[in-house]
């Protein structure tokens, strides 16, 4: 927690200003203004609907497949311009891994899951390189022991915990520098949901981690800032310890204490 | 004749309907009796009063429905041996072959198909026993039927009663009824395969199934006068065999590709303005029937690829291989891009976020990602195309021909095991002909064949199949 309280000293990795999405000309979030922190773990909370997964797929522009989605305003990531039509989505998208609600790994076997994305980027000389990524990765993600003997298995064998870990650790071979999670524990029991809070935080280490949660609890495990989200505004941002024991909006107590939502 | 269509009529519609109106009647009056004498704990209903009156309809139709199915199963069977016996009474006559010629005659005169001076004099006379032993067994069914009908509500509706399970008893009705269906669809495809294995074996005693096989000379002319020269016949299918081969190669050689890109184009990329447009477009091919596609070919493909194979210095002959191929491709397309477009849809969406959020594009993530999950589904919609195309028959006859050449030139006449089907029984002939018996051979392989692919297309499924949820 070393960079807790001195938000003012270090550069936002992710800066978002005024960023407005529209489906079908209506406006599901009204002019985001957001930076997020590197190395720190950053949670946006909100009722349903309230546009947190819209926010966290323009970070790595997977709203750009939805065909009547339209995103407006300002998203720097370091330097870069993510909405700067020069871009290349595929560099951008390897700097800015996703995991998703329901684990969804592909119907290949582990290996060739965690091997797919250092495959596309073109991130290994040979075999010997590929495995040492592919290992690396589960190691990362706490799956390596129980995986080891049985990588050339299909990965939808695996229990929905394992499955969510496996999606994890092909997420990180690439060695993005951000890892956005959108609900990545809503399918899981709750034993599996502690072995990946666990992993969040030792992730924290390397990446700059989003994510997106409906469990108060979790946030409050997990994040050092957290973001309340409501009706596509941002109402309030900050140090998690602050929002959860004095926040200063009442929208914001009123979702914490259970009130809404 | 109308006093039986009445007849008909009321047991197929008034009285079940009756019966109906009766039940739900019924079990009204017994709720509101009950609800009179034991006023202080009313009896609750069992089943809703639509089920009485349902379970009533059901015991009055189903009893005699199946008398009558009986009766038309087997009256032919009774009647015919009726006849014989009068006639050999009228006649004298006992060989059964001549009896049954007799009989034959006697069905064509109270038809009107034949004439009466044609017919001999004992016959005309069984005439008018004929029709009214038809008359009576008519009167005779119906009368039973009407009284099973009368049996079947009177018992059914002494069991109503508010406490009366109506609904299982429906519900049991129901399932056998659907059982039965299933039973039936079942039992004609096992007919099927019985009658085309029985009459195969018995061209077999006639021609060895290894020579049918293997043989590679196919022509089936049978002497039609006995010690005509060459009328042996040849029943070597390997011609046919490898002709079929070699058109269904054709056809999917332009199938597969084009259906699998335009499914691939349509559940990716096209807009749904776009697909909601071009899917039933291409399913519009399916639906023209094969005769129109057998014209485009003959008068149309073929012609068109021997003007441009003369150009090329290619040899083609006015009927071949190639341009049945191509037609009977272009009609399977459907088949292919329909079937692919379901599977390909049926990808989970989180499958192609997890792609494109490693950065694939989106042609990796359909060769990677959709198509490798898709593929069990893709090909066993092609092995249903193949057998398809296997079956088809009219294509072949106006584009490749009926010789049964030999060859591995696309550009030949080739014939397909169908169309000798249709060559060896149309025309007059003795039903019992190496001939004609031929076709059933035939017949058996080819079913054997898409028995096959079909069974193979439902393993790849069943065993590939990856289980999202
Ligand atoms: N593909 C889409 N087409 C049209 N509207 C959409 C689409 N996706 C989201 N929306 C709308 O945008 C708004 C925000 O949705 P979003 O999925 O971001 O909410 P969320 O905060 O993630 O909710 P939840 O907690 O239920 O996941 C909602 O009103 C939703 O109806
Ligand atoms: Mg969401």
């Amino acid at each position: 927690m070393k960079r807790d309280g001195d938000m003012t000293l270090s550069t936002p990795k992710i800066k978002s200003s005024g960023i407005i999405v529209e489906y079908d000309g209506k406006r599901a979030l009204h002019g985001i203004d957001l930076d997020i922190y590197p190395n720190e773990v950053t949670a946006l909370i909100g009722p349903s609907g309230c546009g947190k997964s819209t926010f966290l797929r323009c970070i790595n522009r997977m709203n750009d497949v939805i065909d009547n989605c339209k995103v407006s305003g300002r998203l720097m990531i370091d330097d870069t311009d993510v909405y700067d039509p020069e871009i290349d989505v595929v560099e951008l998208r390897a700097r800015v891994g996703m995991v998703f609600q329901k684990p969804n790994p592909f119907p290949k076997s582990i290996y060739d899951n965690v091997a797919y994305g250092p495959r596309i980027h073109g991130l290994t000389e040979n075999k010997d390189d590929m495995d040492r990524i592919v290992k690396k990765s589960l190691k990362r993600a706490g799956l390596w022991d129980e995986v080891r003997e049985r990588l050339d298995d299909k990965a939808l064998g695996l229990s929905g915990g394992q499955q969510q870990r496996l999606c994890i650790a092909r997420a990180i071979a690439v060695n993005p520098e951000i890892l956005l999670m959108d609900e990545p524990c809503s399918a899981l029991d709750p034993i599996a949901t502690s072995i990946i809070e666990e992993l969040i935080n030792e992730l924290r280490e390397r990446f700059t981690i989003v994510i997106v949660t409906h469990s108060m609890q979790q946030a409050a495990r997990v994040s050092q800032k957290t973001g309340y989200f409501h009706l596509g505004n941002i109402i309030e941002y900050g140090e998690t310890n602050d929002i959860f024991t004095r926040p200063k909006n009442e929208q914001t107590e009123a979702y914490i204490s259970g009130r809404i939502g | 004749m109308e006093l039986i269509g009445l007849m008909f009529l009321a047991l197929i519609f008034l009285m079940p309907l009756g019966a109906n109106i009766y039940g739900r009647t019924r079990i009204r009056k017994l709720m509101i009796t009950s609800a009179q004498t034991q006023s202080e704990e009313s009896v609750k209903q069992h089943s809703l009063t639509a089920f009485h009156g349902l379970f009533m309809s059901m015991c009055v139709l189903l009893p005699a429905l199946v008398i009558i199915l009986c009766w038309l199963a087997f009256a032919p069977m009774v009647i015919s041996s009726l006849l014989v016996s009068e006639i050999s009474r009228l006649t004298g006559e006992t060989d059964p072959r001549l009896l049954s010629i007799f009989v034959s005659k006697l069905e064509a005169l109270y038809e009107g198909v034949l004439k009466a001076e044609f017919v001999e004099p004992e016959v005309r006379q069984a005439l008018g026993y004929y029709s009214a032993l038809i008359a009576r067994a008519n009167i005779f069914l119906y009368v039973v039927a009407i009284f099973t009908a009368i049996a079947g509500f009177v018992i059914s509706a002494r069991q109503i009663s508010p406490r009366f399970a109506a609904r299982d008893k429906v519900e049991v009705i129901i399932k056998r009824l659907m059982q039965l269906a299933s039973g039936v669809a079942i039992l004609t495809t096992i007919g099927i395969i019985l009658s085309l294995a029985f009459e195969a074996s018995r061209f077999f005693d006639v021609v060895p199934i290894s020579e049918f096989l293997f043989g590679t000379h196919w022509s089936p002319q049978i002497a039609i006068r006995e010690g005509q020269a060459g009328g042996s016949g040849a029943f070597g299918a390997i011609p046919l065999f490898a002709g079929t081969l070699m058109i269904t190669f054709i056809a999917m050689l332009l199938a597969v590709p084009i259906g699998l890109m335009s499914a691939v184009y349509l559940s990716e990329y096209a807009s749904k303005r776009l697909r909601n447009i071009a899917k039933p477009a291409i399913e519009l091919l399916a639906g023209i029937p094969t005769v129109v596609y057998g014209f485009f070919a003959a008068l149309f493909v073929a012609p068109f690829l021997r003007n441009n194979g003369s150009v090329i210095g290619l040899e083609l002959s006015s009927e071949s291989a190639l341009a049945a191929g191509l037609v009977m491709g272009i009609m399977i397309i459907p088949f292919i891009s329909s079937l692919s477009d379901d599977v390909i849809n049926s990808v989970p969406q989180n499958l192609r976020d997890g792609a494109s959020a490693l950065g694939a594009t989106q042609a990796e993530t359909i060769t990677q990602v959709i198509l490798p999950a898709a593929l069990p589904g893709i090909v066993s919609a092609i092995l249903l195309a193949i057998s398809r195309a296997i079956g088809e028959t009219m294509i072949v006859v106006m584009a490749a021909g009926v010789a049964a050449n030999l060859t591995a030139n696309p550009f030949e006449s080739v014939t397909t095991v169908t169309v000798q089907i249709v060559m060896l029984l149309v025309g007059d002939q003795e039903f019992d002909s190496a001939k004609t018996l031929a076709a059933f051979a035939l017949g058996l392989v080819l079913f054997f064949v898409t028995l096959m692919l079909n069974v193979l297309a439902l393993y790849i499924v069943r065993k590939y199949k990856e289980q999202y949820d």
